[in-house]
């Protein structure tokens, strides 16, 4: 791998993305907008005024609930890039065929792929913060720290999920990775309550889920309090996902590609 | 030095139980337009992708460029141009970015890349298509574009598989002729085909592949003169008619080749030929005298044709 060839390809998705980011940008402002006044107002406006609101650690449940948001929008839009995207360069539009026809390697095109990715997280959780920031949920600057534990969350999911892509023949893997993987993680890592508030026997579940460590850290940043465990054994859980993930996709797509 | 781009000495492909490639020998000399012919499947775009680096060999010696590509892919990479027989244009760029981003791969500053697309559209006749969609493009023009992007760093050695496979004939003969100029100019050309004329048109040298062995090797008009007499007259018979006047062409030619629609007679003077089949009071529907083809090479080979 060269660090060379992943600026390449790096250079490849940015210019790609120049092209189709209008797609993208309707979703980056209305979901936050939608969200934080149907959740973080609406819901939250009960929320405060019962029993629960005790869980909360003292603030309200708009910003509970904007930094939960954040990192969960990272891991949709980290699992989303790595997925039908990456199915398209190996097997529609074969990009990745024609890259590989060049000096550019397979360990190029992951990390590549993965940096840029994060990149676009980083962009899309900020985003995020800053409407939050709109709402009165969080300070401007605390948005603004928050996006780092946000990309690192899009990058734990970023490598697995490209790995997962590459080892899927058909795309119906796919719909079942966001069906049973994406969705019940959104719903019950930490995003909209405390895991606290989880049967007992779920709560070593959501241990297990890149997005609770990461929802733990971006709340942490975002509202300057102390995460469930040591902020450094919550980012150690993520590099382990980002780099195992990276690993197994470097060696997934080289099977794939390189035969 | 070793005089030539490519050689490869037993040569092995295998994927599981299956051999794509059985052990073959062959030799690419600099500035000459190097041929695989043979029907699908019979091992061209594996020899191809071993070739272009991209495939590691399962045994056997394999150089390109002086360089063995298990150790030096890149460097071997670097220096190729690939065509392959599907176009990998990335359709979400147009079609002068599909130009920029791959001379990017290859480490080419900005403003060289931008210098290049402007002669390289020219050359492919896309002058005007810089800013247009690839999916807009037609499928004569999106082989061109890809012929261009193999052509972004200046390569030693194209590498084409099945270049004009599912164009219509003036698309193929625009694209002969880019890919004349191209040998005119000393790039190092390897061509994989199932079209004999497309051999005939474009290869100086060429191996016939069947089932992953070379079966013969030359250049075409020694193939066709050390495996088929000079001429060939194709009879056509009405339906359930060929069977029963088989017997009655004995002697008429040098070989009969009898093909489920039609009946082929090889023969140094087609002429003589026709004349001995009317004489014997047959009446074909329809009677064709032409020269041998690669084709004939290939069913002399093989007992099959070369597209099926």
């Amino acid at each position: 791998m060269t660090t060379r060839g992943a600026l390449r390809y790096f250079e490849t998705r940015a210019r790609v993305y120049r092209h189709v980011w209008r797609g993208s940008m309707i979703s980056t402002f209305l979901n936050p907008i939608m969200f934080l006044a149907a959740m973080g107002l609406g819901l939250g406006s009960l929320v405060d005024e019962g029993p629960g609101a005790a869980t909360l650690e003292g603030v309200s449940y708009l910003a509970f609930l904007a930094p939960g948001l954040m990192a969960a929008t990272a891991m949709q839009a980290a699992a989303g890039d790595s997925s039908w995207p990456v199915m398209a360069g190996i097997k529609w539009l074969k990009t990745y065929d024609a890259a590989l026809a060049t000096p550019v390697g397979v360990p190029d095109l992951v990390t590549g792929h993965v940096a840029f990715v994060t990149v676009r997280v980083v962009f899309a959780s900020g985003v995020y913060g800053l409407i939050a920031a709109g709402f009165g949920a969080l300070s401007v600057p605390s948005a603004l720290l928050a996006t780092l534990p946000a990309g690192l969350t899009g990058l734990a999911f970023a490598a697995p999920v490209t790995a997962y892509t590459a080892s899927l023949q058909r795309e119906t893997g796919l719909t079942a990775l966001f069906r049973f993987g994406i969705v019940p993680m959104f719903l019950f890592s930490g995003t909209f309550f405390p895991i606290s508030q989880l049967p007992g026997y779920m709560q070593p579940l959501a241990y297990l889920t890149p997005l609770w460590h990461g929802v733990e850290l971006t709340r942490a940043a975002a509202l300057a309090t102390s995460p469930a465990w040591n902020p450094v054994a919550h980012v150690l859980v993520l590099i382990v996902f980002t780099v195992a993930g990276t690993i197994l996709a470097i060696r997934q797509l080289g099977g794939r590609l390189i035969t | 030095m070793d005089p030539s781009l490519v050689s490869a000495r037993d040569l092995t492909k295998r994927f599981d139980e299956f051999v794509a490639v059985d052990s073959i020998d062959f030799e690419v000399r600099p500035g000459e337009a190097f041929g695989f012919l043979g029907p699908n499947g019979a091992g061209k775009s594996s020899t191809m992708r071993m070739i272009g680096a991209v495939s590691p060999r399962s045994a056997g010696d394999l150089s390109v460029l002086g360089i063995d590509p298990d150790v030096g892919g890149a460097s071997i990479r670097a220096r190729l141009g690939v065509v392959p027989q599907e176009d990998n244009l990335d359709t979400e760029l147009p079609v002068g970015e599909n130009l920029m981003i791959y001379g990017r791969y290859f480490d080419l500053p900005r403003p060289v890349i931008r210098e290049r697309i402007k002669e390289l559209l020219e050359f492919a006749q896309l002058e005007s298509r810089e800013k247009s969609k690839v999916d807009s493009l037609s499928g004569g023009m999106k082989r061109r574009l890809t012929i261009a992007r193999a052509l972004i760093n200046r390569p030693d050695l194209l590498l084409l598989d099945e270049p004009t496979t599912g164009l219509d004939p003036q698309a193929r003969h625009l694209l002969w002729d880019r890919l004349y100029r191209l040998k005119q100019e000393g790039v190092t050309l390897i061509i994989t085909t199932h079209y004999m004329d497309e051999a005939e048109q474009l290869c100086d040298r060429l191996v016939v592949m069947d089932k992953g062995k070379i079966v013969a090797e030359g250049s075409p008009r020694e193939l066709i003169e050390r495996y088929s007499p000079r001429e060939v007259v194709e009879l056509r018979f009405p339906v359930g008619v060929q069977e029963q006047v088989l017997a009655q062409l004995d002697g008429t030619a040098t070989r009969t080749e009898v093909l489920p629609d039609r009946v082929l007679l090889y023969t140094e003077d087609a002429d003589i030929t026709t004349a001995a089949v009317h004489a014997r009071g047959l009446q074909p529907e329809t009677v064709v005298e032409r020269r041998s083809s690669l084709e004939d090479v290939f069913l002399r080979l093989t007992g099959r044709s070369l597209v099926d």
